[in-house]
């Protein structure tokens, strides 16, 4: 059996205190100071470890929210002294999009590698905005192998970024078509650029670190080349230079060592390909098209241009940029794909989606829409136990204060997350009974559609659908 | 065939009376609804009646006016006891003329929506909801309309949350309760097994020992006993405590094959096989190891303390004929037993039950993506497969288009929450569903999702931790169950009244009974 992608990882607890979902209010001056108070009995210990957490404390700057939320406590106090809440703290996490139960599976990930694992069913909406409104679908029996437990150790989650020849010429043994350069991601990941307005230092050099150590590529603007405390040779494999338009060309020493660049899209594409192509031909290089009104024409017509690879780029929460009634990243990407699919040139060409890719069944969804592979950014600094309140951005202290991270906590938050999303991947590969990740492109065989279902279960019981 | 079987194997050999019986009496409990009050001293309440008491004369005003017995003042007591709130039917008592709020001559009581009901619960299973389950399960009855619990229908904004049915003004048949059958047959085959009629259109669905305790086990086979339906094991084996109950149970033959013997097959009138489960579908059964204790790991005959992964699917089966092959086996091993398939909800289920049906089996079972009890990845819990709404119909249509509907019994499970969601699943074509969640709700669970590792739930139900488990009384547990199971009954036959049905049969696959809040349900002909 070939060597399996594999990423080592350990847990990396948080610096912060944790912010659960629930909180005990306890309104003590009517206690009883019953002896065996129900707070001893907590299966959890929860009371136990907020004692420990209150006497530990130096600075009140943060509560103790650890609660399970199994009401055993507030239900057999002998006084119902005790009420269980919402935690404040916890909704104000996010945003309505990086949902508070967005960032909490983050950080849990983030800590510990895991797939997070919980009890009693699903509790949240029937369907929803976005990736919520579509299904992976499963196979009864159809599996990736007949071997092994799942048959997961024969999935492959590899994919490859560039022009795919559909046909060799050969003379012999020898092959005599001209080949494009191509290169393979051990998933279909891409670490894109953290937003400027997140902008902390150190945070590229711990990008670029978890980049070589789960073996993906990550994009760095060319304009901060060099990174402080980065050692380039092993890192610029795994760097893909950004090159905004109008910036300036990186030494050819420095691009031969990397696969892939990233160049803004403008008018001059086709001669800045060139250029990069004439100081590396083995490079691979992306156009980055931001999906504004335009942006799916322009990512349509960029492929008739030949460009091997497109990096479609919605807004952090997965909408059209500047548009009233934006679409989301997941049609947009169907759109495109079917486009391609149309054109007959969906082959020649990678598309990369970015932009509200927020959990792991996001990359999942959006592959199977159509994209290649998927980039994203905040889940990784949330990985860090942001709080995606932005206050960063308006030049106010970080409350998860990130600046003071050190490179092994970062790289390892990071790494345990992407670790945990590959996981997922290959869980929800298996269920599909799919074996290998580059035929998830656009098999939309293996979705279900909120539309589609609707249409076909309730159509033809309940008429047609009112338009919201 | 016959000359076949006459020439090797002697027909008398294999009638379905020759295959061993347990010889163990059969446990006999009785339907009666008795009080099962909660476990826990403080009932949560969807008000709270707050008493300033620096403003109260102790007048006893309001413990005259209120007739739920919220405000206690004992004999010779100069105070009062904290307010009953969870007695309380909030402002609509202002209706009725027994407001306590107003009627304070001092203005001393305040009244306010208990913020815990924001903490309990999900959109699936909102807080009301659990509540009412929870007065069910305590006295047998749906909670009277003035607690204002909305039971029939979550916040889930889609799929049975939007359905309603269409209740005329007067029921075009005028129908006594007693006139009303809610039972149905789960053998439709007429193949020579026996005709197994259960008296209400549900039963327990399966949940593992491991996954939950010996007395959650043991209260789901007595409900099942005193309501003539069925319990099912789960996968984690057939415990040698629940041969008194070997007559209403299922067992399961899943993936992992744990405890699964023909000893065991023999013991039962139902055998499942699980190809999936709505919890994780795709995905093999998942015991993390905590809860993989000594009992559990004997039962099971694997190692204490790792975590069980069951393999998906079963390595035997990749096709119809070897998922016929299965039956044909477990069919030889007990000649009474009929055949459940248990599978969960892709685009194809309508092809795998019509292929599970010509492989022989007697109940298909679809269990769809938004239920589960146990633990799951929480990627696989909303991601996987279809929610049940929409495979209904397709399989129940389906099967119809074949000529099979009337050979098979069609069970839905997989987000079955209350009596409302048992009607509208067999009014959108399943003759009846399975439960499960609602069994733990009964017993207590606020749905707080722990119950996959560690000590397992800390409210005492899904746990193996002998001290938690013994918190639960099993007289206590079989009661609740008994009594939701009869306030199910009741709210269905109250359904079936008001649609002038006589029977539960006789709604099966009527959706024209049905409307969808989010269609114009007017039904236009649809291209093929």
């Amino acid at each position: 059996m070939p060597e399996k992608y594999h990423i080592t990882t350990k847990p990396v607890p948080p610096r912060r205190p944790r912010i659960g979902k629930y909180g005990i209010v306890d309104w003590r001056e009517d206690c009883a100071r019953c002896h065996n108070c129900v707070k001893k009995a907590c299966v959890y210990d929860r009371h136990r470890d907020e004692i420990k957490y209150i006497r530990d404390l130096e600075t009140v700057d943060a509560l103790f929210f650890d609660c399970m939320g199994c009401f055993s406590c507030v239900q057999d106090c002998t006084k119902n002294l005790l009420c269980l809440t919402i935690n404040p703290e916890y909704e104000k996490l996010g945003n309505s999009y990086w949902t508070p139960e967005i960032i909490l599976t983050t950080w849990a990930q983030a800590e510990t590698a895991k797939i997070p694992v919980s009890g009693a069913g699903y509790g949240g909406k029937f369907s929803g905005y976005g990736f919520d409104s579509m299904w992976t679908d499963m196979s009864e029996i159809v599996r990736p192998t007949r071997d092994g437990i799942h048959g997961r150790e024969y999935i492959s989650s590899a994919v490859d970024i560039g022009h795919n020849s559909s046909f060799l010429v050969l003379n012999g043994d020898d092959v005599v078509s001209p080949l494009s350069p191509i290169l393979s991601t051990p998933m279909p990941l891409v670490i894109d650029r953290i937003p400027d307005k997140y902008a902390l230092p150190k945070l590229d050099a711990i990008i670029v670190e978890t980049a070589v150590k789960t073996g993906l590529i990550t994009l760095v603007d060319a304009r901060k080349w060099p990174l402080a405390g980065v050692d380039a040779d092993k890192c610029l494999p795994h760097i893909a230079f950004y090159f905004a338009a109008g910036a300036a060309m990186l030494s050819e020493e420095i691009l031969k060592k990397t696969q892939l660049a990233e160049i803004e899209d403008d008018r001059n594409v086709k001669s800045r390909i060139r250029a990069l192509k004439q100081i590396h031909p083995g490079i691979v290089v992306a156009v980055r098209v931001e999906l504004t009104a335009g942006g799916m024409q322009r990512a349509i017509d960029l492929a008739d241009e030949d460009v091997e690879v497109i990096h479609i780029v919605a807004d952090s929460n997965g909408r059209e940029i500047g548009s009233e009634h934006p679409m989301f990243i997941k049609d947009m990407i169907r759109k495109v794909h079917r486009s391609l699919i149309e054109n007959g040139r969906r082959d020649d060409v990678t598309i990369i989606a970015g932009g509200g890719i927020a959990l792991p069944e996001h990359m999942v969804k959006g592959v199977l829409c159509g994209a290649d592979l998927v980039s994203i950014d905040l889940p990784l600094l949330v990985g860090l136990e942001c709080h995606l309140c932005h206050q960063c951005g308006d030049s106010h202290t970080c409350p998860a204060k990130i600046q003071e991270i050190s490179l092994s906590y970062g790289v390892g938050r990071m790494t345990n997350l992407i670790s945990a999303w590959h996981d997922q991947l290959v869980e929800l590969m298996g269920a599909m009974g799919m074996r290998d990740a580059r035929r998830l492109r656009g098999d939309v065989g293996r979705a279900m559609f909120f539309e589609q279902l609707e249409e076909e279960a309730f159509g033809r019981l309940f008429g047609n659908r009112l338009q919201a | 065939m016959a000359d076949f079987l006459e020439i090797d194997c002697k027909l008398e050999d294999i009638i379905p009376e020759k295959t061993r019986k347990t010889r163990t009496p059969q446990f006999k409990q009785a339907r009666t609804v008795r009080p099962a009050p909660p476990r826990y001293r403080n009932e949560i309440s969807k008000y709270i009646i707050l008493r300033n008491e620096e403003l109260c004369l102790k007048c006893g005003k309001c413990v005259e006016i209120c007739p739920q017995g919220v405000h206690v003042k004992s004999l010779g007591y100069k105070y009062f006891a904290q307010p009953h709130s969870h007695l309380c039917f909030g402002p609509v008592c202002e209706k009725k003329g027994c407001y306590c709020i107003t009627a304070c001559p001092q203005g001393a009581l305040r009244i306010q929506e208990n913020p815990m009901m924001k903490a309990l619960g999900d959109y699936r299973w909102p807080a009301e909801m659990i509540l009412a389950t929870w007065k069910m399960a305590e006295n047998g009855e749906c909670p009277s309309e003035d607690y204002g619990y909305d039971f029939e229908t979550g916040k889930s904004e889609g799929g049975f949350d939007r359905i309603r049915f269409k209740f005329p003004d007067r029921p075009p048949v005028e129908l006594k309760d007693e006139e009303i059958d809610t039972s149905i047959e789960l053998n439709r085959r007429h193949d020579g097994r026996a005709r197994i009629r259960i008296d209400v259109p549900w039963y327990g669905g399966g949940m593992s020992f491991g996954s939950v305790s010996n007395t959650t086990q043991l209260s789901k086979a007595r409900a099942a006993v005193a309501w003539n339906t069925f319990s099912c094991t789960g996968e984690g084996g057939f415990m040698e405590r629940m041969r008194p109950y070997d007559d209403h149970m299922i067992t399961q033959v899943a993936t992992g094959l744990f405890g699964v013997r023909e000893e065991t097959i023999q013991r039962v009138p139902i055998v499942e096989f699980k190809y999936a489960q709505g919890a994780k579908p795709g995905l093999g059964g998942h015991l993390l190891g905590d809860k993989n204790t000594q009992a559990v790991a004997k039962m099971r005959e694997t190692v204490i303390g790792i975590s069980l992964f069951s393999p998906f699917p079963f390595h035997s089966v990749y096709s119809i004929e070897d998922h016929q092959k299965h039956i044909d086996w477990v069919k030889h091993i007990n000649r009474r037993a009929l055949i459940s398939t248990k599978v969960s909800t892709p685009n194809d289920v309508d092809m795998v039950a019509v292929g599970s049906y010509s492989a022989g089996t007697h109940i298909i079972h679809l269990d769809g993506g938004y239920g589960g009890t146990g633990a799951a990845p929480d990627i696989a819990k909303k991601n996987i497969a279809m929610p049940i709404e929409y495979a209904i119909p397709k399989v129940h249509n389906f099967l119809m288009a074949e000529g099979a509907r009337e050979q098979v019994t069609l069970v839905a499970s997989g987000g079955i929450r209350n009596p409302y969601d048992v009607a509208k699943a067999i009014a959108l074509g399943a003759d009846g569903v399975v439960i499960g969640t609602v069994e733990m709700v009964a017993l207590g669970c606020v749905r707080c999702n722990r119950c996959s590792a560690g000590r397992g739930c800390p409210r005492c139900i899904a746990t193996t931790d002998k001290t938690l488990a013994a918190k639960i009384d099993l007289e206590w547990g079989a009661q609740r169950l008994i009594n939701t199971y009869n306030a199910w009954r009741n709210e269905v036959v109250s359904i079936l009244r008001r649609l002038g049905l006589r029977s539960v049969s006789e709604l099966r696959g009527r959706s024209d009974l049905l409307m969808h809040l989010d269609y114009t349900n007017v039904v236009v002909e649809r291209e093929a």
